[in-house]
């Protein structure tokens, strides 16, 4: 890791000695000229659509391309906001994506744990199920979980849209990377000051991995947030729908309403949008931590 | 000694009771179930008979099913080839710049990755309006007047590929870009000495380099695309499903709309074992990449 603070400072000097044998490098400027150009073609639909949220409804059907509002409004916001229930799908993705994120975190580090400290009969056998499982597709478990979720009389309820969105395998992988890691020094000595082992679990292993906890955290709540398949099966009232499955049912209410089926799109992704870019770095590190690589 | 091995594995069964509890009840048992269930008559909600094979035999001569698989194939191969290389050609791009110019750059290509599913269906289904959609514009400039690509069969799956890798790409191009940073810069600079151009670095250098990345990339891909519901349900809304319907919808219009639980079980365990099949690949290549 310390060859991460000498790096940069050795590859900007090269960069200079670059830049004084070639005078001007036209296929670099290029290249980045390419870059940006690209990068905003991609990004372009997202403001197309903020855009056109922000129009008053006969300027949105225009036939001339207004890259910006004549009139800006957000009469369409205030009528998502005042004619649907997004105030209360705002709070069920609140209270599933939140819940999923809590139970999977706490599931996964005290079974990492045992699985990474503790030697226990049947060790072995729980590694192999949980690698097994990792290659599970949960799409595939679609109807049971309904038939599961039925029985437990959970339909419609937000405990059946949270059980099964609980199984995360590859949390609990990255987790036991990381407890592996730490110096068995540590956990000796807490040994023989007679710690027990929920004490060393939560005053040492825990707060060690604080930052894996929180990249996990933030892939997790992510991950929950957006979901779509799972809690469009679960719930069939609308007031109990999350966002995402929730501005789905905008349409039916309002027939063709461009700019209030977009702001109510706009809404629907603006927490995990405004999270991403406060914490745009964490996002990036967690995703890639997920994934199994170490960024 | 014996008092206090006999303390840790107390221990070690409570640490792992959470886990026991919810992967027993959630995950392996209505796995177990899935596979009951897919030998039987059962609806989605009540008993049924057991029936041995007659759900595998019918699916064999399921047309619809046929082309469920069909178009998941077609699915996964316009999307898992194209969204790596673009994955990785972006990243290129974007690790060049530095500091913020990247940070910029990067979150602009990234952002799409974040967006419910819902709200990139709301976004292109408004940029491909037929009436007011600004896509029409290059549209209309190629086939000479509106088109609409979601009611056009043959346009329909390209278009919701198309959608996919602007939506999912961002994962890919983050995984590229820090398999691009690990590769050590005096490799590079050597290059440079020699004067070798940007393809022949690109050739020799970075292509075999990122190639255990790109592997890694093109599973979790193939085996993400496998799973393609949400796009395709959502833009064929008040279309015809039939002809463009994949296996996870295929699932859902026999369970949930059909009632017919037995059959789908069947049509998921057959989807099930596709996934297995390319996961376990994956696995050995990601073990094989942790050796190393």
């Amino acid at each position: 890791m310390s060859a991460l603070d000498t790096a940069p400072a050795a590859s900007v000097a090269t960069a200079d000695q670059g830049h004084k044998r070639r005078s001007f490098d036209i296929g670099g400027a290029i290249l980045t000229l390419v870059t940006v150009i690209f990068a905003v073609l991609w990004a372009f639909p997202i403001y197309w659509g903020v855009i056109t949220s922000l129009k008053p409804e006969s300027q949105v059907i225009s036939r001339t391309v207004e890259f910006l509002p004549r009139t800006w409004t957000i009469d369409a916001y205030w009528h998502v906001l005042v004619n649907t229930m997004i105030g209360r799908w705002y709070i069920n993705s609140l209270v599933t994506s939140v819940s999923v994120t809590v139970l999977t975190l706490i599931i996964s580090a005290t079974t990492a744990y045992a699985l990474s400290q503790l030697r226990f009969p049947g060790r072995t056998v729980i590694w192999y199920l949980i690698l097994a499982s990792f290659m599970v597709p949960i799409a595939a478990l679609i109807v049971n979980h309904f038939i599961l979720m039925a029985q437990f009389g959970l339909i419609n309820n937000w405990l059946g849209v949270i059980l099964p969105q609980l199984i995360h395998p590859v949390v609990i992988i990255v987790y036991k990377n990381f407890f592996d890691s730490v110096p068995k020094e540590y956990r000796e000595a807490a040994k023989m000051d007679s710690a027990s082992e929920w004490r060393i679990f939560s005053r040492i292993y825990v707060p060690m991995n604080w930052g894996v906890t929180t990249a996990l955290a933030i892939v997790t709540f992510i991950g929950a947030w957006n979901n779509f398949l799972w809690p469009f099966l679960a719930v069939s009232r609308t007031e109990m729908m999350n966002v995402a499955v929730g501005i789905t049912q905008v349409n039916d209410a309002f027939g063709v309403q461009y700019a209030r089926e977009l702001a109510a799109a706009i809404l629907a992704a603006l927490v995990v949008a405004i999270l991403y870019l406060i914490f745009q770095r964490r996002v990036t590190q967690a995703i890639m931590l997920s994934a199994g690589v170490k960024g | 000694m014996i008092r206090n091995h006999r303390r840790e594995v107390v221990a070690a069964y409570l640490f792992i009771l959470p886990f026991v509890l919810s992967y027993g009840v959630l995950f392996f048992w209505p796995t177990l179930q899935m596979i009951y269930l897919s030998f039987t008559d059962a609806p989605l909600i009540g008993p049924g008979q057991w029936i041995g094979l007659e759900n595998y035999i019918e699916m064999f001569d399921d047309r619809r099913f046929w082309t469920a698989v069909r178009n998941t194939s077609y699915f996964v191969a316009l999307t898992v080839i194209p969204n790596t290389l673009i994955g990785l050609a972006i990243a290129m791009m974007v690790s060049r710049l530095k500091g913020w110019q990247q940070s910029v750059i990067l979150a602009m290509f990234f952002l799409p990755y974040i967006l419910p599913v819902s709200v990139v269906y709301r976004i292109w289904n408004w940029m491909f309006n037929v009436q007011f959609g600004i896509m029409q514009y290059p549209l209309t400039w190629i086939f000479g007047e509106p088109t609409p690509v979601f009611r056009v069969q043959w346009m329909f799956m390209p278009t919701v590929a198309f959608v996919t890798i602007w939506w999912t790409c961002g994962f890919n191009i983050l995984l590229f870009l820090a398999g691009l940073r690990s590769i050590p810069s005096d490799i590079y600079e050597a290059a440079a000495l020699d004067n070798a151009n940007r393809w022949t670095i690109f050739r020799r250098i970075t292509w075999p380099l990122i190639w255990p990345v790109t592997a890694l990339v093109l599973t979790i891909q193939l085996i993400l695309q496998l799973k393609i519901f949400d796009q395709v349900y959502l833009f064929v809304q008040g279309g015809r499903p039939d002809p463009s319907m994949v296996m996870v919808q295929y699932i859902y219009n026999m369970a949930f709309q059909r009632n017919e639980g037995g059959y789908a079980a069947a049509i998921a365990v057959a989807l099930f074992a596709i996934v297995i099949v390319f996961s376990v690949l994956q696995f050995q290549l990601l073990r094989s990449r942790g050796e190393k």
